[in-house]
């Protein structure tokens, strides 16, 4: 599979290598989920600076991990997605306010620790 | 026999201009380059007659009009005798140069494509006219030269009007770009703290521009925070609100969070009308007081502030 995911800490990051056909996206969506419970994360970076596009099934699925994720008591923040990415994004008229974003790793590493301590707003 | 034949049929595909014949084919090309030299050295005995016909029939077809006659003549000279150096060499370099020149001088002044093409055409005409002319008696001679004429001359009004056209590509693209950075800056007010101060009309085609512009300052700066000011901006109408709460959305995907600021009453009252999706926006009702805040969520203290760690947090 072209994600690695690695654990530090209390966090799990996946890193996405290169883009990821539809049933690759689902086994993510499927093993993160499983991890997240097993490993007793408390939050999940997905980095996604490699994808160049992101079309509406994966930003469907990535809504749906964070959805998850949530439910089985994890937050996650998604890292690297490009102008372009962005742009196209928010024209899918999918709600994407679960999602959150950061620049880069260290960005999100700072803000799930935040977030994690449970001193944080939940803001746009 | 067999070889009588095969010279008749030498002479026959030559004749028709067919290369396949090696023999026939280096003749025919020996007849063409004596035809080209006899061609060219016509045309430039008569250039002065020809240079006026030609000067005459760009002042009748009304082309040019930006240009008084004294420099339509001039430039006039330069066409004529940069087209009978690429008539005669066959290569187009030189003239290339020239046309390019040529448009970046005109351009400015005004000068549209189609009279660009129309004077390399008349001129294309007025040379064939006095071919024509001079060959009258000797049908059989003016096909041949008339055969060797035409590629040639085409290819220079091809070049000609491609050099305009390209030119005018490349004056146009400096252009937009420059628009496009002036009416668009991203400013960096501190370090990971951006203000974008928008003024004028903002339309849809402005308000795409603007998204890309900011999505890629965001990256190369690696903003958190963005401030954009529209103080400067009358009225919005659906399509550029639902851009601009796209813009804020799009950023937030690449990890900054977006202060609006400035919005004039009109402005408020038709978001609302519209009834745009504003939940996601974060405004704050002057430059000023969305300067402060943005501060405080990049984590900068500022008068009034709180504790600005906790409030970056999204």
């Amino acid at each position: 599979m072209s994600v690695a995911i690695n654990r530090q800490g209390d966090y799990l990051i996946a890193s996405i290598q290169s883009d990821l056909s539809d049933s690759e996206v689902l086994e993510l969506r499927r093993e993160l989920a499983e991890r997240v419970g097993a490993e007793r994360s408390r939050g999940i970076v997905i980095d996604v600076a490699a994808l160049d596009v992101i079309d509406s099934f994966v930003a469907r699925a990535l809504r749906a991990i964070v959805l998850t994720a949530r439910l089985r008591g994890a937050v996650t923040v998604i890292v690297g997605i490009q102008p372009d990415v962005a742009i196209a994004m928010v024209q899918f008229r999918l709600n994407l306010s679960p999602l959150r974003a950061a620049l880069d790793l260290d960005a999100a590493v700072a803000l799930l620790d935040r977030l994690t301590r449970g001193d944080a707003e939940d803001g746009g | 026999m067999d070889q009588e034949a095969d010279r008749a049929a030498a002479e026959e595909e030559s004749e028709q201009r067919t290369d396949e014949q090696p023999g026939g084919r280096s003749e025919d090309r020996e007849g063409d380059d004596a035809l080209l030299q006899e061609l060219v050295a016509y045309l430039r005995e008569h250039r002065t007659e020809l240079r006026e016909e030609w000067a005459r029939r760009i002042s009748e077809a009304e082309l040019l009009g930006v240009m008084s006659d004294e420099e339509i003549f001039s430039e006039a000279t330069e066409v004529y005798d940069n087209y009978m150096d690429a008539l005669e060499t066959g290569s187009i370099e030189n003239l290339q140069t020239y046309a390019r020149e040529l448009s970046e001088r005109i351009i400015p002044r005004g000068v549209e494509t189609h009279e660009v093409l129309g004077i390399v055409l008349l001129l294309r005409d007025a040379l064939a006219r006095s071919l024509f002319a001079r060959y009258q008696q000797d049908r059989d001679r003016l096909n041949r030269i008339l055969d060797s004429y035409e590629p040639a001359a085409n290819r220079i009004a091809v070049t000609v009007g491609v050099s305009f056209v390209e030119e005018r590509e490349r004056v146009i693209h400096e252009q937009q770009e420059a628009m496009r950075e002036l009416s668009t800056p991203v400013l960096q007010l501190r370090d990971r703290l951006l203000i974008l101060p928008i003024i004028g009309v903002l339309d849809s085609a402005r308000a795409r521009q603007l998204t890309e512009q900011l999505l890629g300052a965001i990256r190369d700066k690696r903003a958190t925070v963005v401030v954009i000011d529209i103080t400067g901006v009358a009225t919005i109408d659906r399509t550029v609100a639902n851009n601009l709460v796209q813009t804020v959305e799009a950023s937030r995907l690449m990890g900054a969070r977006t202060i609006l600021t400035g919005l004039s009453s009109e402005i408020a009252q038709t978001l609302v009308d519209l009834d745009v999706d504003l939940g996601m926006m974060k405004t704050v009702g002057d430059l000023q007081g969305g300067i402060e805040e943005a501060e405080r969520l990049a984590g900068y203290r500022s008068a009034g502030a709180g504790d600005p760690a906790g409030d970056a947090a999204t």
